[in-house]
């Protein structure tokens, strides 16, 4: 789960490391008045969840408070991206001397959170790939790192003199949060060298596990992590209706919702297997309507509330669906909840349910509901990129 | 043959009690596995269909004769659940849970390196060689499970639990039968990834070819895909890469750090053309599985 820049920086000076002098704003009014009090040159910062921000055109510079205000104003209209912008950062600009990059993560071949520094900060850092200005350490994730190792892996790294210090403190704190907040990523780029020495992170990327936030019940209520979706994107209405859906009770899965622009609505799982039907789907020719994965023994009402929103919401026009040989979800309760969700949606679900493919446990009695509707389920004979063939084809 | 499970295995259940623990005890006791004791904290003396329950994991070793642990806890539980069947010197620990935090998969796989035990999982639906032993709830009710698994010399390895009953039900209505089939699990950090299982069916000396089934995301492709590049492929290998449409989805980028260090965010295809160029026979359409392994079969057979 992504943090913006703001909390980031705030869970890193909190760890002693230096950050620019700046406020968060929500109006051109306040980024005026913040880059009054901070006087002089001013960035201006949008706060959206991804990164690529400067060359997005969502970092501007101003030189006096009425400009800083006005740059704020446009970025807090900008429509045009997928997430509306509701603040923005406004921090002194600084004159520095040179930028690195370094950053903490789970090396998912070791097994084992690294820690990692490059030479060469700034915007263009991923294509550095095999420098050898990179170096990497790879710790013990059961304890803080030892300050000494870091220490030792900056030497190793040409890090002397001044700067040694300097830059082990905030590799100590960017550890020291991966481990001790669950982070999964941390990242300071640019750390820069300031003209008296001293090192200032410039911008700052947390990943937080969020299958480690129960543990974490001050962070979730500090940044209101509850509402916040998984990854860089924004849910959109539906996808946050989906996920209210999924939250009814805890019987099973029923969300994931991903939305797209097509007109077949699909229920399917679980994960593998909505990859496999997402993509026979488009292989066949056919435009999916959403992307999701119902898995575990999801209960009817959440089955049923989630068709209708794919039929009503998102205003598909058929309905496939389609899973894996299933062994504890229970074919006859998705029977049950697709029925149930096409006639909520007021549509026939005789003509609504283009393919119905959920061979597995309780098959049998599925098969026998559906037949009360004219609906045929399909048996295993029948592989899921045939099913999802038959639901393209379809009238 | 198989790998990691036969008839020597004797299971314990870490959390027995817990309701979907107690549904797959079932399912594993029908289907013949050996499964000799569980464990819940407050609930030793009980019995789960007939099962002894244990406080401790201990307790179950003194009195009987356990070798492997199926873990089925709360995802905050499993790292002491993990470190408690360490101490007893167990062989093999499958972690059925998922949403285990990110620390405590890093930690729990450290010592399990250090004591020299397999982990399966987390996030994994189980492991099963047909016919002799299910370990989880993989496949479902023993009745459902014969329906899709049969014995014979394909090992699967699959990266999701579901499609990995799917695959095997696809071999069987082929008449072509599983050594043993793995759900690896599905989270980014695993015990056992695509390679580690492979490297056990090579060595198998009745495995004769493997069947993997791939997700977006990771570095397990690229892992598995170097080492037949280095070690040239000795068991064929047949791969389904699932999720080609993702590649055209945004937001899904990694961090810079992830690029440098774990050549992170390769698209499907990219990992595609980096298995087939390792020699990996990569199916596109799911269906043209069963066919695809049963060429390489043959061919196993004349070298044979």
């Amino acid at each position: 789960m992504r943090l913006y820049e703001w909390e980031a920086k705030a869970l890193l000076a909190e760890r002693g490391v230096t950050v620019p002098d700046g406020s968060l704003v929500t109006s051109a009014e306040g980024a005026r008045q913040a880059a009054a009090t901070l006087g002089g040159d001013v960035v201006v910062k949008a706060q959206v969840l991804r990164g690529g921000r400067l060359k997005a055109g969502l970092i501007r510079f101003a030189s006096d408070p009425s400009s800083a205000g006005r740059e704020a104003a446009s970025l807090l209209d900008d429509r045009g991206g997928a997430e509306a912008i509701t603040s923005v950062l406004v921090e002194r600009k600084l004159e520095l001397e040179s930028e690195r990059f370094l950053g903490v993560l789970y090396d998912l071949r070791r097994r084992s959170p690294v820690f990692v520094w490059s030479a060469a900060g700034g915007i263009d850092v991923e294509q550095d790939t095999g420098s050898d200005d990179v170096v990497s350490l790879h710790f013990d994730a059961d304890r803080p790192v030892p300050a000494h190792e870091l220490r030792k892996s900056l030497v190793q790294a040409g890090v002397t003199g001044a700067a040694l210090r300097g830059v082990a403190q905030v590799a100590q704190a960017i550890t020291d949060l991966l481990l001790l907040e669950d982070a999964t990523l941390v990242e300071v780029n640019p750390l820069a060298q300031l003209a008296d020495g001293r090192w200032i992170a410039l911008d700052a990327h947390v990943e937080l596990d969020s299958d480690a936030l129960a543990r974490h019940p001050e962070l979730v209520s500090r940044f209101g992590l509850d509402a916040r979706g998984d990854g860089d994107r924004v849910p959109t209405d539906a996808e946050q209706t989906a996920k209210a859906i999924d939250g009814l009770d805890h019987r099973g899965v029923a969300g994931r919702l991903i939305e797209f622009d097509g007109d077949i609505a699909l229920v399917m799982g679980g994960g593998g297997a909505s990859l496999t039907v997402f993509d026979a789907i488009r292989d066949a020719g056919g435009s999916p309507a959403n992307y999701c994965e119902v898995g575990g023994n999801p209960s009817v009402a959440k089955v049923a509330a989630f068709t209708t929103l794919l039929l009503g919401e998102l205003g598909a026009r058929r309905l496939a669906v389609i899973m894996n040989v299933v062994s504890n979800t229970r074919a006859d309760l998705i029977a049950r909840g697709v029925v149930q969700g096409c006639v909520d949606a007021g549509r026939d679900p005789r003509t609504t349910i283009a393919v119905f493919r959920v061979p597995g446990a309780w098959e049998h009695e599925s098969r026998e509901l559906l037949a009360d509707y004219g609906i045929e389920a399909l048996g295993r004979e029948i592989g899921i990129d045939e099913a999802s063939q038959a639901a393209v084809t379809t009238r | 043959m198989s790998v990691l499970v036969d008839s020597s295995t004797r299971l314990l259940v870490q959390g027995i009690t817990g309701r979907e623990a107690a549904n797959f005890t079932r399912e594993c006791l029908d289907y013949g596995t050996w499964l000799v004791a569980g464990v819940t904290p407050g609930k030793g003396g009980a019995e789960v269909y007939g099962v002894p329950v244990f406080d401790t994991v201990a307790q179950a070793v003194r009195k009987t004769n356990i070798n492997a642990s199926l873990i089925s806890v709360p995802p905050l539980l499993v790292l002491d659940a993990v470190l408690e069947a360490l101490a007893s010197d167990l062989e093999l620990i499958v972690i059925i849970t998922e949403r285990v935090p990110r620390r405590d998969v890093a930690i729990l796989l450290a010592a399990a390196e250090t004591a020299g035990c397999r982990v399966i999982g987390p996030n994994s639906l189980g492991l099963i060689t047909p016919a002799v032993c299910k370990v989880g709830s993989i496949g479902g009710p023993a009745r459902d499970v014969g329906r899709a698994y049969t014995p014979g010399r394909v090992g699967v390895a699959s990266r999701s639990g579901g499609m990995t009953t799917e695959l095997a039900s696809m071999l069987s209505a082929r008449g072509i039968g599983q050594s043993t089939c793995i759900s690896v699990g599905g989270d980014p950090l695993l015990g056992t990834t695509l390679l580690d299982a492979y490297r056990l069916f090579d060595a198998d000396p009745e495995t004769d070819v493997v069947v993997t089934f791939s997700e977006p995301g990771g570095d397990q492709e690229i892992e598995l895909a170097e080492e037949l590049e280095a070690m040239g492929v000795r068991t064929p290998v047949v791969g389904v890469v699932a999720g080609r449409f993702v590649d055209e989805m945004p937001g899904t980028r990694f961090g810079h750090a992830g690029t440098m260090v774990q050549a992170g965010g390769l698209s499907t295809e990219e990992k595609v053309r980096r298995l087939q160029t390792a020699g990996v026979h990569v199916v596109r359409r799911l269906s043209d599985l069963p066919g695809e392994v049963a060429r390489r079969l043959d061919t196993a057979t004349e070298a044979a």
